[in-house]
């Protein structure tokens, strides 16, 4: 059976008026039904990896791969219109920062219902409903009044678990999540990851988690993908993170603090090593 | 966030509301504190710079071959020989009794004047401001949506051109197209001559006097005569407010919430109207006000180009003949409008707006 998510050589450029910067340089994976990590440093294309695959790179930025394919679509022949009928229905993403992410003058109720009615057609009351139960499943307790409320009302914890209900709540096949908690504070962090880890498991979805956190990202992951200036350079399951071979990778590692350190310096990354790759 | 104190000190489910009942209340009496002081401060500033500028008013009445006892008793009698905030006192108690004082120019009370000429400009600002925002907001939303594309270029120049040509010459050239040449439309005058004084003023609005009397004849007379000058103001409201909506729109097109709404696989149409248009309202009324206003306080090259007997024009001949009252009570007429579109804009705010309730 072929996988749910095909990529093969996939490119993103834009023009600069000193021509065509290509800021992800022919990357490709597969992605079952499993949670694939990809990690990397600002500016490495990871980001923008996340937004090829549901087609929301916008002109003058240019999309082309050998193969871009979920459960057999191949998404860059794809109108908007049929575009739209696979975004949020069948692949997601949960953005970076609730406080930029959320619209500031909808309540929280009508931008979850948005996200459903926009696929199905429901009664209100049934919608209320969903959208209810789909509050509680990210663990908000008072999903009512929540529902009631504006985002500036709300915590950026609660905020992003917010944008999680409504990214799940047309019940997607796959979940993109572009940097879920970097906005957040530390302590909030884990619940939001655990809340989604918990969805995509028990609904057997696929996971793609964008992160710069090595660390987070080999919890939550069963595979990683290790990306450094447009290109994967490492890929490994998330269990053999210590045996990698890059020296990018090897460098990352190399620079995460342990609990009873004895180094007095911390290595800086040796650029040098892997230039020209 | 304001939620939570509120329910933890509100135990039974009846505060709450009767809380909100004195939150509304406290609020209302606030703003009519507000407007009040407001108006009280716009007097103040009217009447000094009234009395600060170099020119006199008792000569404008008694004309200046008059004796120097003729000028005194009319010095008197104008209440000029008394202390300035005595003056300002007594002028601030004749304006909320409703007395602007005569005009020397025109010979009638200034609020006479006043309520014959503003009904006037406020028909044309009013219509000229409907053009402006019906067909600014929709092409300032279609250009922002379509940026660098040949109809944004196009509704581009259109912004352009509203800014730099002048209004006069547009009037003009309006008036010998369309009135002499075409025919099309109605030429200088609120109505043909002989329609003129065939209807009682009720509110002043030609076009609301004679659909109250069922004259419907005179009606289309107004309208014939009110389309090309609302028409030329409305373009100028236009060319602002279409380049302020394509600006404010291209702003919220690159915002996070945008692309949320693309995720979420909404419509483009509904991203555009819903997600981006929605939370411009806000400013947008700023802009709408503050032209409004603008087009209230009478733009004195059209209504000389068109003949019309609006507040800008009795304002202009007022300051010539310093005649002192009706400038005074055209300035308070002016600034009023303003105090009151500012509240009106403040109100909507609210309403438009839930970070700013």
């Amino acid at each position: 059976m072929a996988p749910m998510l095909e990529v093969k050589n996939l490119r993103v450029s834009f023009p600069t008026h000193r021509g065509r910067v290509e800021v992800v340089k022919g990357i490709s994976f597969d992605l079952g039904r499993e949670r694939l990590g990809i990690v990397g440093e600002s500016g490495s294309g990871k980001s923008m990896t996340g937004r090829a695959i549901l087609k929301l790179i916008r002109k003058p930025g240019l999309v082309t791969a050998d193969r871009l394919a979920f459960e057999g679509v191949d998404i860059l022949r794809q109108s908007e219109k049929q575009m739209r009928s696979i975004r949020g229905a069948r692949i997601s993403m949960v953005m970076q920062d609730p406080k930029f992410s959320l619209n500031p003058v909808m309540t929280v109720g009508e931008q979850i219902a948005e996200a459903l009615v926009t696929h199905e057609k429901l009664p209100r009351r049934e919608v209320n409903e969903r959208i209810l139960t789909m509050l509680e499943a990210v663990r908000i307790n008072d999903p009512k009044r929540v529902a009631g409320l504006y985002p500036h009302e709300v915590s950026g914890g609660m905020g992003q678990r917010v944008m999680i209900a409504m990214m799940l709540i047309p019940g997607p096949e796959l979940l993109i999540a572009d940097e879920p908690t970097s906005a957040l504070d530390v302590s909030v962090q884990a619940q939001v990851l655990d809340i989604i880890d918990d969805l995509v498991t028990t609904k057997g979805m696929g996971l793609i988690l964008i992160s710069h956190d090595l660390n987070l990202v080999s919890r939550y992951c069963d595979r990683i993908l290790v990306m450094n200036s447009g290109t994967v350079v490492e890929e490994c399951a998330a269990g053999e993170l210590d045996s990698a071979r890059h020296p990018y990778t090897r460098g990352l590692l190399a620079a995460m603090p342990t609990i009873d350190e004895s180094r007095d310096e911390l290595p800086v990354l040796d650029r040098s090593q892997w230039a020209g790759t | 966030m304001s939620l939570e104190p509120q329910i933890a000190m509100s135990p039974t489910p009846v505060a709450p509301s009767r809380r909100k009942w004195g939150r509304g209340l406290s609020a209302t009496v606030g703003f009519v504190a507000t407007v009040f002081l407001t108006f009280l401060g716009l007097l103040a500033i009217t009447f000094f710079i009234g009395r600060v500028i170099p020119i006199d008013p008792v000569l404008a009445v008694v004309g200046d071959r008059a004796s120097n006892e003729v000028y005194e008793a009319a010095r008197v009698a104008m209440g000029l020989d008394q202390p300035l905030p005595v003056q300002f006192f007594h002028y601030v108690v004749n304006v909320f009794s409703g007395d602007l004082g005569q005009s020397v120019s025109t010979g009638r009370p200034v609020v006479e004047d006043l309520s014959r000429f503003f009904p006037a400009t406020l028909e044309m600002a009013t219509i000229g401001i409907i053009i402006g925002v019906a067909l600014g907001v929709p092409l300032g939303v279609i250009a922002a949506s379509r940026q660098g594309s040949v109809i944004d270029q196009i509704i581009r120049v259109v912004g352009l051109l509203g800014y730099s040509m002048p209004a006069f010459w547009l009037g003009l050239v309006g008036l010998a197209l369309f009135y002499a040449r075409l025919r099309w439309v109605g030429g200088p005058g609120r109505l043909d001559i002989f329609y003129d004084g065939l209807v009682e003023p009720v509110t002043g609005l030609l076009l609301v006097d004679s659909l109250i009397k069922g004259e419907f004849e005179i009606f289309w007379n107004a309208v014939h005569h009110l389309i090309l000058p609302a028409s030329v103001l409305g373009f100028f409201s236009l060319a602002y407010i279409a380049r302020m909506t394509r600006s404010f729109m291209l702003d919220q097109l690159s915002q996070e919430f945008v692309t949320t709404a693309r995720v979420k696989g909404v419509p483009e149409r509904v991203v555009i109207w819903r997600h981006a248009f929605n939370p411009i309202r806000v400013p947008l009324i700023t802009v709408i006000g503050l032209s409004y206003a603008g087009l209230l306080e009478g733009s004195v090259m059209i209504e000389t180009v068109f003949s019309w007997p609006g507040i800008g024009n009795y304002l202009t001949t007022a300051l010539l003949n310093a005649d002192m009252n009706a400038v005074l009570g055209s300035t308070l007429v002016i600034g009023a409008v303003f105090i009151f579109i500012n509240k009106i804009s403040d109100v909507l705010y609210r309403v438009l707006d839930p970070r700013a309730r």
